[in-house]
């Protein structure tokens, strides 16, 4: 699914990214580790297809529609509800029975209640639930998920917990965390960054 | 037919954006008229209903620039932009749906502006209509694109106006040509043949300015 | 564009020298061998340099913008430096341009600035616009987003020339009824001979500027690289 040989990545003088191999094969999930400011969000987001590398070669084997990025921020509109935010990325990415979906990731990640609630009114917890149920929506081939357990509370990290088990297998998932036990039982593989 | 139904998507979430935040509109109606108000007094008595044309034009452009200064703004909170531009649709269509809401604010301005105007100064003819109409176009394609760039730079709001008034100086000139001429025809085709170039180069090159 | 290619391995001090040498007799086909303007006498000479720096100034703007489009197009990787130097050329000639055109607006008609004058005004909007290029490319970090903005305004400028042209043209029946004519000059012998050479001078000089700046930036860029590997 994803294929990386000595990638690495520039911003003007500073190289936040030097010679990165990485093979990440359908369905396997792979756990993206290192310290604050190794490059761990830049390693994803190339992989997302944000950025392109600066050297190196790199081949995502999945369209654009079919690839789900969780990000530090949640890419939500803050002056929307959840209802209207997931709507139209729905459209975008033109869900099939896109009322149906919403609903049932909304239910499971218990924001049915507040779904007519602008974001900003949301906490922390809420809003990385809605930017789960954003990344789910479209159910992509590739997860591409950013330090996922930030800001969750012990049941929104369950919750997540018992979605990327489901998932597993099925689908590819690229994580980055900084608590790699709370899915060693999930990885297939890990690549650590310096 | 999907490219149209992405755009209607995104131009509705601007849309409904405005109606619940009302920031951008309200703004540029209140500074449209303050703006007509200090022509008022900057105009000297008895000068010519021409010269008040020509400040029209000028209301206009800055009003404008208002509202695209906040065009952007709530893709440049919490970085969303990234998530449309993540999206299976056409990037172009962002500029498209974004352009397609601040004509809709600034042509809500102009109802307004334009009545008031014709009870300030002087009556204003179907030619400066259709002119400021095609203006418009202009004016939102060009400075939506602009602001895009702008909002992403580190000088932000400062840059837009430095970026755009160069490149809105042939507005200006089929504008007033359109308001004061004689024959307003040549000016009206002008400012379409404007519309069509600079919006076919923006529809063109708008990926490369949301992407890597 | 086999041409250019071919000009591109010709060495530095080599461009230097020619360009002198042509520089050298441009000057004096200028000084000493052109005829007198019978309507504006000597100071018409200013023409020929007045002319031929506009028309480098747009070779400059035009190669920055096919340079961009290689950059947006092909990926080019060397293609946004030397779209970023062309473009830097085209605004030190079009400052140029100001300045002739100021001079020679003084002289024949007594003001330093003149809005009937075509050339004059357009090169205006371009200076402006292409400062605004300038400010747009310092206020972003470098990398390929630079990179892109400064492609896609660059496009933005070779569009703006002509629509501004004709702005310009058509803006004149409301701004400034009156028309200027410029005492056209009746090309022919030494006349078109010089403006020949001193148009080819100035191209050469500008390409020979475009090299040595373009050298020093992607030395530095080698420095820098080194530096921080």
């Amino acid at each position: 699914m994803i294929r990386a040989r000595k990638v690495g990545k520039r911003f003007g003088d500073k190289r936040v990214l030097r010679g990165v191999d990485l093979d990440v094969a359908r369905g396997a999930f792979a756990v993206v580790t290192g310290p604050n400011g190794s490059g761990k969000t830049t390693l994803l987001r190339l992989c997302a297809g944000l950025a392109v590398p600066s050297e190196g070669e790199l081949e995502v084997d999945a369209p654009r529609a079919a690839v789900g990025y969780l990000a530090h921020e949640p890419l939500v509109y803050r002056e929307l509800t959840a209802l209207e935010n997931l709507d139209l990325y729905g459209r975008l990415y033109r869900v099939p029975e896109r009322r149906e979906r919403i609903g049932m990731l909304l239910e499971r990640f218990c924001l049915w209640d507040v779904r007519h609630d602008r974001v900003v009114s949301y906490s922390r917890g809420m809003t990385q639930r809605l930017a789960l149920c954003r990344v789910l929506l479209h159910e992509p081939e590739l997860l591409v998920l950013d330090e996922p357990y930030t800001a969750l509370d012990t049941a929104g990290a369950e919750l997540l917990d018992a979605q990327l088990a489901e998932l597993h297998g099925e689908r590819t998932v690229l994580v980055s965390t900084h608590d790699p036990d709370r899915v060693a039982q999930l990885a297939t593989q890990q690549l650590a960054l310096a | 037919m999907t490219y149209f139904a992405d755009v209607g998507a995104l131009a509705r979430k601007d849309l409904l954006l405005e109606l619940r935040a009302r920031d951008t509109l309200p703004a540029m109606l209140l500074f449209v008229v303050a703006t007509f108000v200090v022509f008022h007094f900057s105009l000297p008595a008895h000068s010519s209903q021409l010269a008040a044309s020509g400040l029209l034009w000028v209301a206009i452009l800055f009003t404008a620039l208002l509202g695209l200064g906040r065009a952007f703004v709530p893709e440049r909170e919490q970085r969303v932009l990234d998530g449309l531009v993540l999206a299976p649709c056409d990037r172009s269509a962002i500029w498209l749906a974004k352009s397609i809401a601040t004509l809709a604010f600034l042509g809500a301005a102009e109802l307004v502006a334009l009545p008031v105007f014709a009870l300030f100064f002087h009556g204003i003819g179907a030619a400066t209509v259709a002119g400021v109409v095609l203006a418009d176009i202009g004016i939102c394609a060009v400075g939506t694109f602009l602001g895009a760039m702008a909002v992403a730079t580190r000088a932000r709001d400062l840059l837009l106006p430095l970026l755009f008034l160069p490149l809105a100086i042939p507005i200006v000139v089929g504008g007033v040509g359109a308001s004061v001429a004689g024959s307003p025809g040549r000016y009206l085709a002008f400012l379409a043949l404007y519309d069509v170039l600079f919006g076919l180069l923006c529809w063109a090159t708008f990926e490369y300015v949301v992407t890597e | 564009m086999r041409v250019v290619s071919r000009l591109s391995r010709v060495p530095l001090p080599a461009l230097a020298v020619a360009s002198l040498v042509l520089m050298t007799v441009a000057l004096t086909l200028v000084f000493y061998v052109a005829p007198n303007d019978a309507d504006q006498g000597f100071s018409q000479r200013i023409f020929y340099f007045h002319v031929s720096i506009a028309f480098t100034a747009y070779a400059c703007f035009a190669a920055g913008a096919w340079k961009a489009l290689r950059h947006l197009w092909k990926r080019d990787p060397g293609a946004d430096l030397e779209s970023y130097v062309a473009v830097h050329q085209g605004v030190i000639f079009g400052t140029l341009v100001l300045l002739t055109g100021s001079i020679w607006a003084k002289i024949s008609w007594g003001h330093w600035w003149l809005w009937g004058e075509d050339e004059l005004v357009l090169f205006l909007v371009l200076f402006l616009f292409y400062c605004a290029y300038f400010m747009l490319r310092f206020s972003v970090d470098p990398g390929p987003q630079r990179a892109n903005f400064s492609a896609v305004y660059a496009l933005f400028g070779v569009v703006l020339i002509p629509v501004s042209f004709l702005a310009i043209r058509i803006a004149k029946s409301f701004v400034h009824p009156e028309v200027f004519t410029l005492h056209g000059p009746n090309f022919g012998g030494w006349i078109l001979v010089t403006y020949c050479v001193a148009q080819a001078a100035l191209l050469l000089l500008a390409y020979t500027l475009y090299r040595v700046e373009l050298t020093g930036k992607r030395l530095d860029a080698r420095i820098r690289e080194l530096r921080f590997a």
